[in-house]
């Protein structure tokens, strides 16, 4: 029951939008809106990777910010997913390896 | 990332044609719109359901890893994995499966699992009205389809497609939503059948796929930017860091997200030169 009623409020704001821009012609500034999406909600998006919420307190994951540093130096050098996510990996495992030898 | 066309070249040139007109009435692109005629169509071969599997590859690992993740957490909540495998089918989100495991496991009311999964999907939204302006040629049952299955990350990698300039068709689009499903299902059931097996996942670094994918599709975005414009871009991006750490003092990261981007995306519109 729970599992369904989750399919459905996750199904309904993926399906609305292609639903409703067949029957109206999008107006100009609404178009140039969107086109602002892709770049805002990737960068919410990797953002809240580095941000942890506590009840109340937010604290910030310095591991991450210390592994996304050389992610984007990566990813602007490859222009590669794959090369990127791989080298992503790897980086953050190294950087969790160290944290808990010298810091734990 | 680079070899999306190709594959089949159409003998004729009408379909295409249709194809691109509309897209150029949606007006969306952020290419200037190109004249539509057959030379054109034959430049830009129709990119097929392969095209989109290929795309999609890129994108695989962090399916897997945080699929397997949801697994693993699914049956530390005990659910069955007859039960993590209908709900990766139907639910299909990565945050929100962490979100329902989460609850279930502490007994929640349906009601608070339902309400929260519909706040942490609500981003979709913003997603699907990105992208659907690019299939309205395409039949209702089409894009109800399509809608169904996009996530973060195939919306990704659909938006760099615009932003080169290409057009997108279903067929592509298909092939890089199944690609997605058809990983994510395998891993979530994977994970729930080994769940007590695989150590914590965290531990080799594998949750950061995730994040480095991101960080590689936001890049590819602003690849295709002039300066003048890329300037601009990259002071929204600052904006947008602003915006979800004061927002994520208030509310849930999850509504950050969506408050921020609404938020950020009108102040583009807005000081747009």
């Amino acid at each position: 029951m729970i599992i369904i009623g989750c399919a459905l409020v996750t199904m309904i704001p993926r399906v609305i939008p292609f639903l409703v821009v067949r029957n109206l012609n999008l107006p100009a500034p609404v178009l140039k809106w969107l086109s602002y999406i892709p770049v805002c909600i990737l960068t919410a998006l990797v953002v809240d990777n580095f941000l942890i919420q506590e009840g109340h307190s937010l604290h910030i994951d310095w591991k991450v910010i210390i592994v996304l540093i050389p992610t984007f130096l990566i990813a602007i050098k490859t222009r590669s997913l794959s090369i990127t996510v791989i080298a992503g990996v790897v980086m953050m495992a190294a950087v969790r390896y160290f944290f808990s030898v010298f810091f734990s | 990332m680079s070899n999306v066309q190709t594959v089949h070249q159409h003998s004729g040139c009408n379909n295409e044609n249709h194809g691109k007109v509309q897209i150029e009435q949606s007006g969306y692109s952020l290419q200037p719109p190109e004249e539509p005629g057959c030379d054109e169509a034959e430049e830009h071969k129709e990119a097929t359901f392969a095209d989109g599997v290929k795309d999609g590859i890129p994108t695989l690992l962090g399916y897997i890893s945080i699929g397997l993740a949801a697994g693993i957490v699914g049956a530390a909540s005990h659910l069955s994995v007859l039960e993590m495998g209908i709900m990766s089918l139907l639910v299909y989100a990565g945050a929100a499966q962490f979100i329902i495991c989460g609850m279930l496991a502490v007994h929640a009311p349906a009601s608070a699992i339902i309400l929260t999964t519909f706040i942490v999907n609500l981003r979709n939204f913003l997603l699907s009205a990105t992208l659907a302006p690019h299939f309205t040629r395409y039949s209702l049952l089409r894009n109800v389809g399509i809608g169904l299955l996009v996530t973060d990350e195939s919306f990704g990698v659909a938006a760099s497609r615009i932003a080169q300039g290409k057009p997108l068709n279903d067929h592509w689009m298909n092939g890089l939503n199944l690609i997605a499903y058809f990983s994510w299902v395998v891993s979530c059931v994977v994970g729930a059948l080994f769940g007590s097996w695989i150590a914590d996942p965290e531990q080799f670094g594998m949750d950061y796929a995730l994040t480095a994918m991101f960080v590689a599709l936001l890049v590819l975005q602003l690849g295709h930017l002039v300066p003048a414009k890329l300037k601009h871009y990259l002071r929204l991006m600052v904006y947008m860091v602003i915006a979800m750490l004061l927002l994520s003092l208030i509310v849930s990261s999850q509504l950050a997200v969506i408050i921020a981007t609404v938020i950020v995306a009108t102040i583009g519109v807005v000081t747009e030169k």
